[in-house]
């Protein structure tokens, strides 16, 4: 295996996720690797969006959230990192459901950008082509830049949040369940470039078609109930190498 | 088999009673608004009708004469302008400024939820004890006099808690979701304030605003203690002058003042309220001005 020479992106190591009472998350230790894309499967109510949002250290703005256990991005535990801007400026993140924000088109996916302090009309113009066309939104909108971004359709606007956050030029890019409000032709689109980007960044997938992990991922993660069951090789784990059972039967579709 | 075709194009009784209820319930709705409105129009009819005659233009622009059985409302007019001003300038940033603390920065304990309570029921004290408040606090020990920022300064702590409630049910009102993400862009709490919060929420701020201007024109107590006087010759050149106002101009030509014609005091709450539309227009305007620029 080349595993020794690949370095990680983020070490999760025990990480447990409560809010007050009810634990969403226990005991997960595993590594996400520089440039791959790591899928994460699983049922509703597993802790996939729990962990996503304690990647960013979203658990600062969530009342009730906690937060235990060590998470290391590039090495360094989140919880010590003293100004979280920084850390959040270096992830990206899709949500489930779009948020265009009540802006032009074009200043959503400029935000980013003008917050890092880039004035210049040239390099603006030249972030929100890039980004738009990666998002595969380019085409469909670059003769309205200055209409609204909330008035786009709901799969408009998904692709609208995806090049947002690739505009932030990520280190990590976070997708939980991107496709919800795509259409299947566009989300096809979306995951040939993701498999581009992978080049550039690492990106964790949450997804809950497990073919769209098969299609994308090169490792897979399947979490149950707050539980992490299996951590592995996408190829083995959907070819019948899942060393726990329930790992297959959910890939196969017997439950969840 | 035909029979049951036909049958479901028909109305239930159900749908008969839902379709009834409908009706019934509307009409209770619709009654309900109009006797709301009937004691407003009846109001206001009165005014016109028995005010209409003491206005003219010398009404607004020359000084009452006579006791006040004579003249005009122009030093009272000016006088409440005044008051408005500094009492908006003093309370709209502060309130504002609480407002986005509360709704945005503070995390939510004890302290916060005391805050709050305390807020509202500041909002529910009788204006006499915010005038007697004022008289101690602005008059006597900051020793401002009964002067125009005395009687500001206490209409503005009278309309904080309006400002500081409207404008955090305004914050809150904007979806979380515009807060998740832009703080997951790296954006800071102020800059997500300034980008998306507040020119989506200025609109509802500014209403508040307008409760505030109806609320202060109007108010009498607070000001009779504190810089309002019931006459004066001069026009009011500095906030550390006394002046008439309005409110108790209407008053005092009301009560206080005998041998006054009959349409002057209607005339006097005639412009009061002319006031007040005037000034909620003016941040009407400005409101829809601030929509078709900022269009969102």
């Amino acid at each position: 295996m080349v595993a020794s020479t690949v370095r990680t992106k983020l070490e999760v190591e025990d990480l447990e996720i409560r809010y007050g009472d009810h634990v969403a998350l226990k005991g997960a230790t595993f590594d996400v690797r520089e440039n791959e894309i790591f899928g994460i499967i699983g049922p509703a109510n597993s802790g996939k969006t729990s962990f996503v949002r304690s990647i960013n250290r979203m658990d600062e703005m969530t009342p009730g959230m906690e937060v235990s256990g060590s998470l290391k991005f590039n090495g360094k535990d989140t919880s010590t990192w003293r100004n979280l801007y920084a850390l959040r400026s270096r992830i990206g993140v899709v949500f489930p459901l779009p948020v265009g924000l009540p802006m032009s088109i074009y200043e959503n996916v400029a935000f980013a950008a003008r917050l890092r302090g880039l004035r210049s009309k040239a390099a603006l113009d030249e972030v929100v082509e890039r980004c738009l066309t990666r998002a595969a939104l380019w085409d469909e909108v670059k003769d309205r830049l200055d209409s609204l971004g909330s008035l786009l359709s709901g799969g408009q606007q998904q692709r609208l949040t995806i090049a947002r956050a690739l505009s932030q030029d990520p280190e990590l890019l976070l997708l939980d369940e991107f496709s919800i409000a795509v259409d299947p032709v566009t989300t096809m689109r979306i995951e040939d470039v993701l498999k581009e980007l992978k080049k550039e960044m690492t990106i964790v997938l949450v997804t809950n078609l497990v073919q769209q992990a098969r299609r994308l991922a090169d490792r897979t993660a399947f979490f149950l109930q707050g539980e992490v069951v299996e951590v592995g090789n996408t190829k083995e784990l959907f070819s019948g190498g899942a060393v726990d059972e329930r790992t297959t039967h959910y890939i196969e579709g017997r439950f969840g | 088999m035909s029979q049951p075709t036909i049958e479901g194009f028909g109305a239930t009784p159900l749908d008969i009673r839902n379709r009834r209820n409908q009706k019934a319930i509307r009409l209770a709705f619709g009654a309900m608004t109009i006797m709301l409105i009937v004691p407003v129009v009846i109001i206001l009819a009165l005014l016109i009708a028995r005010g209409y005659p003491a206005l003219s233009w010398d009404f607004f622009t020359t000084h009452p004469v006579d006791n006040m059985t004579k003249g005009g409302i122009l030093p009272a007019l000016v006088g409440t302008l005044w008051l408005v001003g500094v009492a908006l300038i003093a309370s709209v940033p502060l309130g504002v400024a609480a407002a986005i603390y509360l709704s945005e920065y503070a995390s939510d304990n004890f302290l916060t939820r005391l805050i709050n309570l305390a807020i509202i029921n500041l909002a529910g004290v009788p204006s006499i004890v915010h005038a007697l408040f004022g008289l101690g606090a602005f008059v006597l020990f900051f020793e401002f006099g009964t002067s125009i920022l005395a009687a500001s300064l206490t209409l503005a702590v009278m309309t904080l808690p309006v400002v500081i409630v409207s404008t955090r049910e305004t914050l809150q009102a904007v979806p979380q979701s515009f807060r998740l993400a832009c703080w997951s862009l790296g954006a800071t709490r102020w800059q997500t304030i300034r980008k998306v919060v507040l020119p989506n929420s200025i609109s509802g701020i500014l209403t508040g605003v307008i409760l505030e201007v109806s609320r202060t024109v109007g108010e009498t107590a607070p000001i009779m203690f504190t810089g309002a006087v019931f006459f004066t010759p001069h026009l009011p050149v500095g906030v550390l002058d006394q002046t008439m106002a309005m409110s108790l101009h209407l008053y005092s030509v009301s009560t206080q003042v005998t041998d006054v014609p009959e349409a002057l005091p209607y005339g006097v709450a005639l412009s009061l309220i002319g006031m007040v539309i005037v000034l909620n227009s003016a941040s009407i305007a400005f409101r829809m001005h601030l929509r078709r620029t900022k269009k969102w």
